[in-house]
């Protein structure tokens, strides 16, 4: 079993703030392959075209044959051969962290790998291996055990490689629509200590108000990100005690380009989603990037919860289309920059929202609480990228497979 | 196996050069590498432009290789060659030079390997050390060589039954011999006590298992016996040598180098047995890596090394004498010239001018070079047997 965390103290304001290093983040561009797919929560290794050789670490070729190589999804088991702990580094976050476990794995699929050990793994067990991304979104084996132990996720070697809610404050930007309600409720469930629930517009009720604001650990704030200043005066008041956002803004009008559509939605969906996402963005993001590795409370998070049609567009809904692939570019960006600060930047795709701005789409569509949950398990499993309900993950496949003709499918 | 090895003749060792080692150095490889030439130079009467061979290892010359040593060092040779691989680069250098000397590519080929260890270098030529260690070693944990060499260990202890005691008994008879060589780091005794008790650096290894890495040079001259003899040096013979890499790559945990793979041919080719050696000059990065070549090297087998080492006296004086300037462990590792001592002090315990104590009579020495934790285990490994052939 693992030492359940102790609930985080105030913080001491004369303390220094530990400075939130990465590890060492050069890579092959193999190495980055492999961190793609294990964003979307995948277990992949090599295998080659011509003799089906499986391989790691990350190569080029085949060593049995030359042959070219793709990345596979492969049986998840290994035994731990081999174990130390190591009480001395020369780098700068594992320093911080000692003392550190590590293995020599062999995988089921074949090879063998120098992974990080949970610490219910000794040598000798048989584990269950995840590709996590480590703080600068770098591709790190974990070996974990088999069957799950007590408080397993408080593991701390687990958490550095997870955004988990527990204890944690987050900001959860849209509480007036049920998605951000339903995000919220999900996150205090999942052990967040506060919730943050932004509100722009206090003058007017909404619907669910009582029930959500009288649940305990949510606290409502004002925020509109359509507003700069809003915004700001937001982060000025808790950007510093703010561990994760999630971001829950959504304008979705139906129209077409040519046909139906009014520039004045396309613009309102512009200002909110996009414009809304680097304001937000810009508001919180330094302040994170300088608590990203500040103890059990640590920043850790910045999530976007955007429409799939963002990757294909859509027929009837061209402006939203518009805003989220925007919005999926900004993010990409933003997780570039975060890399460097040791926060993670995650994607939920959601597919049509089961509400009343979705009402032309034949079911099925996607439910709030599908999205809650699916923040919620990128949070816990530190995934970058995730797809909430079937529609989302039938799109998304199809897409990955391939992406113009999907395009095609979904506009035409 | 393989076509039989042809002999060594016509080539000869000699001319054995350590410049003194220094923990931390603001100078760069090139100004260590020059130091060594300077002081091949001091014994030989040689001058730039009496090398015409020149055979190069560094890990820190970045981002120079050989050709920008050559220029920079003055040389013009016609022969040069390039050894990236650190613990086994001393044996890979001698093997290729005196074959350049056999067929006459060169006359006087100077083997140096000199590296420098200026402040956050160490920690800084870890980052960047190879692909694989670089995407899928030092991320975990960034341990650097201690925790893979840690995780090597502690299957080989529970492999083979071999103790902290035993690695215990290798080490302090290495700071024992170092003593006697003032150029060695270490200049304080090691006790068995101390050894046992020190801390953890990454479990099972500890602090007395880890090198002390410094700046430093190494280098010796291979040529031809006519050469030696006009020059007047006195010189030793290659009685054998063995080279391997990336042996034994289905082993899931590293327990055997590819010193197995040859080892019979090395033994043939010489006409004797480990029983003949007159001392052992063994990589020594991690007692486990001596531990593994003395069963390797066909001293005893892996199941018997307990039983070896408590047998065994490895002090200069003793039965089996281990890397006698101290090796490593005690005299400091240089980077790649840390692969380069093995071959010095064994060429100096046969020409009788060694740095500290000498083997009395000591007439053959048997060189082991290991190298390169590309990903968990050592790719490079290398042996070789050098007999003195005269004296002057």
């Amino acid at each position: 079993m693992s030492e359940p965390l102790i609930p985080p103290k105030k913080k001491d304001p004369l303390l220094n703030t530990r400075a939130g290093h990465v590890p060492p983040a050069l890579r092959s561009r193999a190495a980055k392959a492999m961190a793609a797919r294990a964003g979307q929560g995948r277990f992949v290794l090599q295998a080659c075209e011509d003799c089906a050789h499986v391989t790691y670490p990350p190569r080029d070729r085949c060593p049995k044959c030359w042959g070219a190589l793709t990345w596979q999804d492969q049986p998840r088991g290994a035994v731990i051969e081999a174990e130390t702990t190591i009480k001395a580094s020369t780098d700068l976050f594992f320093r911080n962290h000692l003392p550190w476990r590590i293995g020599s794995a062999r995988l089921d699929a074949g090879s063998m790998a120098i992974v990080h050990l949970h610490g219910d793994v000794n040598q000798g067990d048989r584990v269950r291996m995840e590709i996590k991304l480590d703080r600068g979104g770098n591709p790190a084996l974990f070996a974990l055990p088999e069957k799950e132990t007590l408080n397993m996720a408080d593991d701390p070697q687990l958490r550095v490689f997870t955004a988990d809610p527990k204890y944690r404050r987050i900001l959860v930007t849209d509480g007036r629509g049920p998605v951000g309600q339903a995000v919220a409720e999900a996150l205090v469930k999942a052990g967040a200590k506060t919730v943050f629930l932004g509100n722009n517009d206090r003058l007017m009720r909404y619907p669910g108000q009582e029930q959500i604001e009288a649940m305990e650990g949510i606290e409502p704030v004002p925020l509109s990100i359509a507003d700069s200043r809003s915004t700001e005066a937001l982060a000025a008041q808790l950007g510093g005690r703010v561990d994760i956002v999630v971001n829950t803004a959504q304008h979705t009008r139906g129209g077409g380009v040519g046909f139906g559509g009014k520039l004045s939605d396309l613009q309102t969906g512009l200002d909110l989603e996009v414009s809304g996402l680097m304001r937000l963005a810009q508001a919180f993001a330094p302040a994170m990037s300088g608590r990203s590795d500040d103890g059990t409370n640590a920043a850790a998070a910045f999530v976007d919860v955007a429409s799939i049609f963002g990757l294909s567009g859509k027929a009837g809904y061209a402006g939203a289309a518009a805003a989220a692939a925007a919005r999926l570019s900004l993010i990409a960006g933003l997780r570039g920059e975060m890399a460097q600060t040791g926060i993670r930047v995650m994607s939920v795709l959601t597919g049509p929202i089961d509400d009343a701005w979705h009402q032309d789409i034949p079911p099925p569509k996607t439910a709030p609480v599908q999205i809650a949950r699916a923040v919620v398990s990128a949070l816990q499993q530190g995934q970058e990228t995730i797809c909430a309900g079937q529609v989302a993950k039938e799109i998304f496949g199809r897409w990955q497979a391939d992406p113009l003709l999907t395009i095609r499918e979904e506009t035409q | 196996m393989s076509a039989r090895v042809k002999p060594y003749d016509g080539a000869v060792v000699c001319a054995p050069v350590t410049v003194p080692y220094a923990r931390f150095s603001p100078e760069s490889a090139h100004w260590w590498t020059g130091r060594a030439l300077q002081a091949l130079s001091q014994q030989t009467g040689l001058k730039p432009g009496d090398f015409d061979g020149f055979c190069f290892a560094s890990f820190s010359s970045v981002p120079d290789t050989v050709v920008g040593m050559v220029q920079h060092m003055g040389l013009s040779p016609r022969w040069m060659d390039h050894i990236p691989t650190g613990g086994a680069s001393g044996v890979m250098a001698l093997r290729r030079a005196a074959r350049a000397v056999q067929v006459g590519d060169a006359e006087v080929v100077a083997c140096v390997s000199g590296d420098t260890n200026q402040i956050d270098s160490f920690r800084q030529g870890l980052t960047g050390f190879s692909r694989f260690s670089q995407d899928a070693t030092y991320p975990y944990g960034f341990g650097g060589p201690n925790a893979t060499f840690a995780l090597i260990t502690d299957n080989f202890m529970r492999e083979f039954g071999v103790s902290r005691e035993d690695f215990a008994k290798l080490c302090v008879a290495q700071r024992t011999n170092a003593l006697s060589n003032p150029l060695a780091l270490m200049k304080k005794p090691l006790s068995f006590e101390q050894y046992v008790n020190a801390r953890a650096i990454s479990d099972p290894v500890h602090l007395f298992d880890c090198v002390m890495p410094c700046a430093g040079a190494e280098a010796f001259i291979v040529t031809t016996p006519e050469k030696a003899q006009e020059l007047g040096l006195s010189v030793a013979r290659i009685a054998g040598t063995i080279e391997r890499h990336n042996a034994y790559p289905e082993d899931a945990v590293q327990t055997r180098g590819g010193w197995g793979c040859d080892i019979d041919e090395l033994w043939a080719a010489a006409g004797c047995g480990p029983q003949d050696m007159d001392c052992l000059q063994a990589y020594d990065d991690y007692p486990v890596i001596v531990a593994m070549q003395l069963a390797d090297l066909g001293f005893c087998t892996k199941v018997d090394l307990p039983q070896f080492i408590t047998e065994n006296d490895f002090t200069i004086p003793g039965s089996l004498p281990l890397n006698t300037n101290g090796g490593q462990l005690s005299a400091g590792q240089a980077g790649a010239a840390g692969g380069f001592q093995n071959v010095t002090e064994g060429l100096r315990q046969i020409l009788h001018c060694p740095l500290g104590d000498q083997i009395p009579e000591a007439r053959r020495a048997l060189i082991s070079g290991f190298g390169l934790v590309n990903f968990d285990r050592g790719v490079c490994t290398g042996a070789a047997i050098l007999e003195q052939e005269v004296l002057r």
